[in-house]
């Protein structure tokens, strides 16, 4: 019992830091340019299959290392293309739009990888369980944790120590006022925007190797980041690393009581923290209505 | 606008429901898609009730509709053969669930509020398909049909006769619309209008803003539960699709399409987007990547919607 619970509750983290990595990228694009980007479960599963392909040419470590980086390149070309347009108007429409990129992205990733499963490989060394008593922890796990924590970590130093991200923090708080005081407001909404889409395609090849690899895998994951951002507070990053860590976990440990129940406990989490406290965990006073 | 255009526009509308069935084979068609056009017809426009003349983003519905399908499917299979019953018990599933989560999401605005109504409309759709032993989990209600409807002097046949469905359909659909179009006309309609305009306005003037959108909310849900029933009865099934996600951005889409200023234009929005589904659908199995392409180029460059382009012009 302790060690499915254990099991469980590791794999709820584990879970969870998925939800927080793909939530993060959310937040970062809703609080800087007010879009709900309906396709990020659409570049969450790009930035897996491109690491898929890439893995026989320059292996799993390369796959990790570059999938990402070609993932935030496409965000980039399509907030360029498209998404830019919207900015300003009615976040009815730039919702709508990323709603048709969802339903692209999945089609366009069937067409050409096709709609089954497909295995992805992770390393030996990875694969195998360090301890005979908790099989559950294979080097993938500790590693998916790890990378997660290190890349949230390194986020939050980009956020709070650059340049860059001390300007994301200002638009956050007030475009205008940056605008007028010289920054190219452009400029910066689309390296935001490419900074969110690199979280998800990383999410996404991490996500791959736990989860297996199918077109629908992005969409399987958006609704808890949803949920995760709005339990954490809205305008809040610290708030949606929480939030989603949070449900994870939720999740995680109903799977011993009431398997049944998994995902719903997370929309019960939710309803709880609207009641008591609609902004949030840590969400800002003010920015509810 | 001047009135007599108005009114004319309004009577074509009617014309061509009336006599829909009889014309639909010649250019094509079928009965049963005219009446998805009528379902999802008034689907559309019951949004826009919140989301045109409100002016809140609800990207749910689909929640309320599916509740109003689950609800008539399990009464008529379970409970009793009835469809005026199972479209009861519908409706009323609906309306108190969005009751409920009403009430909880009637402080949030904008970005915030469209974000919950999607999450919160998950909800619904994972009941249904973990719930298997009560809701037939991903194969949904199947082994029920819709039951002829018992007028005491006159049986009417729904099931074997198309057309009778259809104004049976068509029948629901007008009281419906009639009832939003007074509920729009009347003072509470004009208080929605005003908070849509200028909510820090209305609020100022006394308004009870909160209590204005969650009964918008309630009101808007209620009729969607109603399509929702409509539409488990015309497929005589009901799944977990028809409660996704995607539903709702497809009744989102259908009144931008059609514009989401005007009464009639989510009729004609859901009529376009019907008749190219069904197109799409049948001649390739990429339909998904072109309803996205459409998605994109409405949004672009149909923002305002077919009646918004007719207006614009001096044409309605």
């Amino acid at each position: 019992m302790t060690q499915l619970l254990l099991f469980n509750v590791f794999n709820g983290l584990i879970v969870g830091a998925f939800y927080a990595l793909m939530a993060l990228g959310l937040s970062l694009i809703l609080n800087l340019s007010g879009v709900i980007n309906f396709a990020h479960g659409g570049f969450l599963a790009l930035g897996a299959y491109i690491a898929y392909t890439l893995i026989p040419y320059v292996g799993f470590w390369g796959g990790l290392a570059i999938a990402p980086f070609a993932t935030a390149a496409v965000g980039i070309v399509v907030e360029w293309a498209l998404i830019r347009r919207l900015y300003g108007r009615d976040p009815l429409y730039s919702l709508l739009l990323t709603f048709g990129l969802a339903y692209i992205f999945e089609d366009v990733l069937r067409a050409i990888w096709g709609a089954q499963s497909v295995p992805y490989p992770i390393p030996p060394e990875l694969s195998t369980p360090l301890s005979s008593q908790f099989f559950f922890l294979t080097g993938y796990r500790l590693f998916m944790v790890g990378l997660a924590a290190l890349v949230v970590l390194a986020l939050f130093l980009i956020l709070n120590r650059t340049r860059l991200g001390m300007r994301i923090r200002a638009g956050t708080a007030d475009l205008e006022t940056v605008s007028v005081l010289g920054i190219n407001v452009r400029i910066l909404r689309t390296l935001n925007f490419g900074l969110g889409i690199y979280l998800a395609g990383l999410a996404g090849v991490l996500a791959a190797g736990m989860l297996g690899l199918q077109p629908t895998i992005g969409t399987s994951l958006i609704m808890p980041s949803f949920v995760a951002i709005i339990v954490g507070g809205l305008g809040s990053l610290p708030g949606t690393l929480l939030g989603g860590l949070l449900i994870g976990l939720a999740a995680g440990i109903t799977a011993v009581f009431f398997p049944s129940a998994t995902e719903a406990v997370m929309y019960v989490m939710m309803g709880l923290v609207l009641l008591v406290r609609p902004r949030g965990l840590l969400g800002e006073e003010g920015r509810v209505s | 606008m001047k009135r007599v255009p108005a009114v004319a526009w309004t009577g074509l509308i009617w014309l061509v429901l009336l006599t829909m069935p009889y014309w639909m084979r010649a250019v094509g068609g079928y009965t049963e898609l005219a009446s998805r056009v009528l379902v999802l017809g008034l689907a559309a426009m019951s949004l826009n009730f919140l989301l045109g003349f409100t002016g809140v983003l609800s990207f749910g519905h689909a929640a309320y509709f599916g509740l109003g399908a689950y609800g008539a499917a399990m009464t008529i299979k379970y409970i009793a053969p009835s469809t005026p019953l199972g479209i009861l018990v519908g409706v009323a599933t609906g309306t108190l669930a969005a009751m409920v989560i009403g009430a909880l999401i009637a402080r949030l605005r904008g970005v915030y509020f469209a974000m919950v109504t999607i999450a919160f409309g998950q909800v619904f759709y994972f009941i249904a398909f973990r719930w298997n032993s009560v809701t037939g989990g991903d194969d949904g209600v199947t082994g029920w049909k819709r039951q002829a409807l018992d007028l005491g002097l006159a049986k009417i046949d729904l099931l074997g006769n198309d057309k009778a469905f259809y104004y049976f359909i068509l029948a629901c659909f007008a009281i419906a619309v009639t009832l939003m179009w007074l509920l729009l006309r009347s003072p509470f309609g004009r208080t929605l209008l005003a908070i849509r305009e200028n909510e820090r306005r209305a609020r100022f003037l006394g308004v009870p803003v909160e209590r204005h959108i969650w009964l918008s909310f309630v009101i808007s849900c209620c009729f969607v539960s109603l399509a929702g029933t409509l539409y488990a009865l015309l497929n005589n099934f009901t799944d977990p699709r028809a409660l996704r996600w995607d539903q709702s951005g497809n009744f989102v889409i259908m009144a931008v399409l059609g514009g989401m200023r005007s009464f009639w234009g989510p009729l004609i929005g859901a009529a376009i987007f019907v008749v190219l589904q069904d197109y799409v659908s049948s001649h390739t199995e990429n339909w998904m990547s072109f309803i996205g392409l459409f998605f994109v180029l409405v949004v672009l460059f149909f923002p305002r919607g077919v009646l918004g382009i007719l207006r614009r012009k001096g044409m309605a």
